[in-house]
């Protein structure tokens, strides 16, 4: 089986003349379906450029990409926003939109998808806020809800539509040590459940465990770059 | 029952509620400034606007009821009002080829007596004179010969006899209440008298064209009464000279023929011609000028508020949007989002803007005692106004959202 992500010799600078800095140099990487697959490293050494650029949020500069099949070195803009689209993210911070109820951020990411029929979003968002253990939380607007509940949340809106591969980085960063291995533990069984494969990036020691396969990454560089490949 | 019918309307509404409304009604309290704000642009373009139609309002009343083909006024006149010219240019005109009729109108000013004022008695021996200057109540009057009719006003034309004997006028309904409830006195006694430029007037009978800003009330004589008030002199001093062509007489070959033959200090224009004259010369004066700029301030105003709104709204979402761009929300859908919250903000506050115009026409109209009407076509233009100028705004704070880059979530 072909892998669903595949990295050959990517690499990535920021900054003009004399700032040029590299910050990821020649990674080869593939993440096959279903793994999950944990990324740590000291702080600055890349890791989230990384993530970014996995998920079409970044343009890619130099060696190849491929997400889903699909290259996203030189891709058009319509290209990686349909690649966004099938990417579930879980971001450091939950970054709910405070304006609309635990179930309506959810179905924000349903909205995208016009094979989802609306009539199924509430039921769909509701059925994965109970997977969370949110059921009581339906429809609490984000203000209500604790720092673990809305990270909760924004799982549920980042798993809701069934994506093959989710994004996480450092999503327990801003819980405290129970609430952040009760978020990693749902995200581990979900990503069992569903099959998607996950790449998540901690700091965070204590969550290891759930990893099929650990990476570090130093000075934009993955330390034994023979295991990454598959 | 009730209940389950509500709930499924609720989620109904929420699956499809625009991100713009949500995003717009989650602060109340900024809304409702929003809402202010765009309301109070909405008052002033609309006292504006409403001041301005005052302003134009009837201002072609004499120019569109009058009969002819082509029509003589003075060069230097600024308006139809307020210039002449001698009467030997209409016996010249009359002579052109392809000229049927020549007649001459005649515009001036009297001060109207209100006749109840006349019969109630004065209260102390000095006041009611001075009290006539204090308040000038003027009337525009029409004079003309009664054998060569010239106003296009069917109840003047069936009343013509009567204007043959001394001292009698036809007065407009129309006109405004302080001239007094002449229509209502002429039903009960068959006539009116009063004083008009302190002579005796008799109303002979009523027509209808109506009241400006500038002109209280009309009044049509013939030309032997106004030689009369004037003096025969007057009658030498035509302000319009309506002509009518014989049939099948090509106007603009008239014209020319006309223009050749007559002093340059003679302009001939066609009935169009003359209406546009006039509203142009309303248009040039100082207080038209100052309403538009009002208007312009108005909307100016709501254009920085509604700009203000959105751009903190935007600001202070920053990481959502990101957030929306990182998931695969297009730019293009974000950008819809902020010109919905315009449009959202531009219906939601013209209609307290509206309503409250209202009450702003109904105090002006009680202080100047001239009727403002919340008039459809002003409306609209406001409405209209007020969509390009929250459009506008929306347009320029939707460069915000640049600010957003999807790759700064994490
Ligand atoms: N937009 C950017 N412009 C310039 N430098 C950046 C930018 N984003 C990150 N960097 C730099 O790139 C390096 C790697 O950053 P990052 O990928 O965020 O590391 P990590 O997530 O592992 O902490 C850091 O030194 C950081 O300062
Ligand atoms: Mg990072």
């Amino acid at each position: 089986m072909s892998p669903l992500v595949s990295i050959r010799q990517l690499t990535h600078t920021f900054g003009r003349g004399n700032l040029r800095r590299p910050v990821l140099t020649d990674i080869c990487l593939d993440l096959a379906a279903g793994e999950i697959v944990i990324l740590e490293g000291p702080s600055g050494s890349g890791k989230t450029t990384l993530l970014t650029l996995i998920g079409a949020l970044r343009s890619v500069q130099t060696g190849s990409l491929q997400v889903f099949g699909q290259e996203l070195r030189g891709a058009r803009k319509t290209r990686l926003i349909k690649t966004r689209q099938q990417v579930g993210f879980i971001f450091q911070q939950h970054n709910l939109l405070s304006c609309l109820t635990a179930w309506e951020n959810v179905s924000a990411s349903l909205r995208l998808h016009s094979r989802i029929p609306k009539r199924a979003y509430r039921d769909r968002a509701v059925a994965m806020l109970n997977a969370v253990g949110l059921g009581e939380k339906v429809d609490a607007y984000p203000e209500k809800l604790s720092g673990g509940q809305k990270q909760r949340v924004a799982i549920a809106r980042a798993l809701v539509s069934s994506p093959r591969l989710v994004l996480a980085d450092e999503p327990t960063s801003s819980l405290d040590r129970q609430s952040g291995r009760e978020v990693v533990d749902i995200m581990q069984r979900l990503a069992r459940e569903e099959g998607c494969t996950v790449l998540l990036v901690t700091h965070d020691n204590r969550i290891l465990d759930i990893a099929d396969r650990i990476l570090s990454m130093e000075d934009g560089a993955l330390d034994s770059n023979r295991y990454n490949m598959i | 029952m009730v209940k389950s019918v509500l709930n499924a309307l609720n989620i109904y509404w929420q699956a499809r509620k625009p991100l713009a409304w949500a995003q717009l009604t989650h602060r109340k309290a900024r809304l409702l400034a929003a809402m202010l704000g765009v309301a109070f642009a909405n008052i002033l373009i609309f006292t504006q606007l409403g001041l301005r139609a005052m302003l134009f309002e009837g201002v072609t009343l004499v120019p569109d009821h009058l009969r002819g083909d082509l029509f003589l006024v003075s060069a230097y006149a600024p308006n139809i009002d307020l210039g002449s010219f001698p009467r030997t240019f209409l016996y010249q005109a009359d002579a052109v080829e392809g000229v049927a009729s020549a007649s001459p109108l005649y515009i001036g000013f009297a001060d109207w007596v209100n006749p109840l004022d006349l019969n109630r008695p004065s209260p102390s021996a000095d006041s009611p004179q001075s009290s006539f200057e204090l308040f000038p109540t003027s009337v525009k009057v029409l004079a003309f010969n009664p054998t060569q009719p010239v106003l296009n006003i069917p109840a003047v034309n069936q009343q013509i006899d009567r204007l043959t004997a001394p001292g009698a006028v036809l007065y407009d309904r129309l006109g405004q209440e302080k001239l007094g409830p002449i229509p209502s006195l002429f039903r009960q006694q068959g006539g009116v008298s009063t004083l008009m430029n302190n002579r005796r007037v008799y109303v002979v009978g009523l027509f209808s064209l109506g009241s400006t800003l500038f002109d209280n009330g009309h009044v049509a004589m013939g030309d032997w009464t106004y030689a009369q008030w004037y003096g025969a002199n007057f009658l030498e001093q035509v302000t319009v000279g309506c002509l009518t062509l014989e049939p099948g007489v090509d106007l603009e070959a008239a014209r020319s023929r006309l223009q050749a033959t007559l002093s340059p200090g003679v302009r001939v224009l066609t009935q169009v011609e003359l209406a546009a004259a006039e509203q142009a010369f309303r248009a040039s004066l100082p207080n038209g000028k100052v309403l538009n700029f009002g208007a312009l301030m108005g909307f100016i105003v709501g254009l920085v508020i509604v700009y203000q709104v959105l751009y903190t709204d935007v600001s202070d979402h920053l990481p959502e949007y990101a957030t929306l761009k990182a998931m695969g929300y297009s730019d293009s859908v974000l950008l819809r989002v902020i010109l919905q919250e315009a449009l959202i903000l531009a219906v939601l506050g013209f209609i307290p803007g509206y309503c409250a115009s209202y009450g702003v026409y109904y105090l002006l109209a009680n202080i100047t005692r001239i009727p403002l009407t919340m008039k459809t076509t002003v409306a609209l233009q406001v409405f209209i106004l007020t969509l390009v100028m929250c459009g506008i705004s929306g347009a320029i704070a939707v460069h915000k959202l640049r600010s957003a880059d999807p790759a700064d979530v994490f």
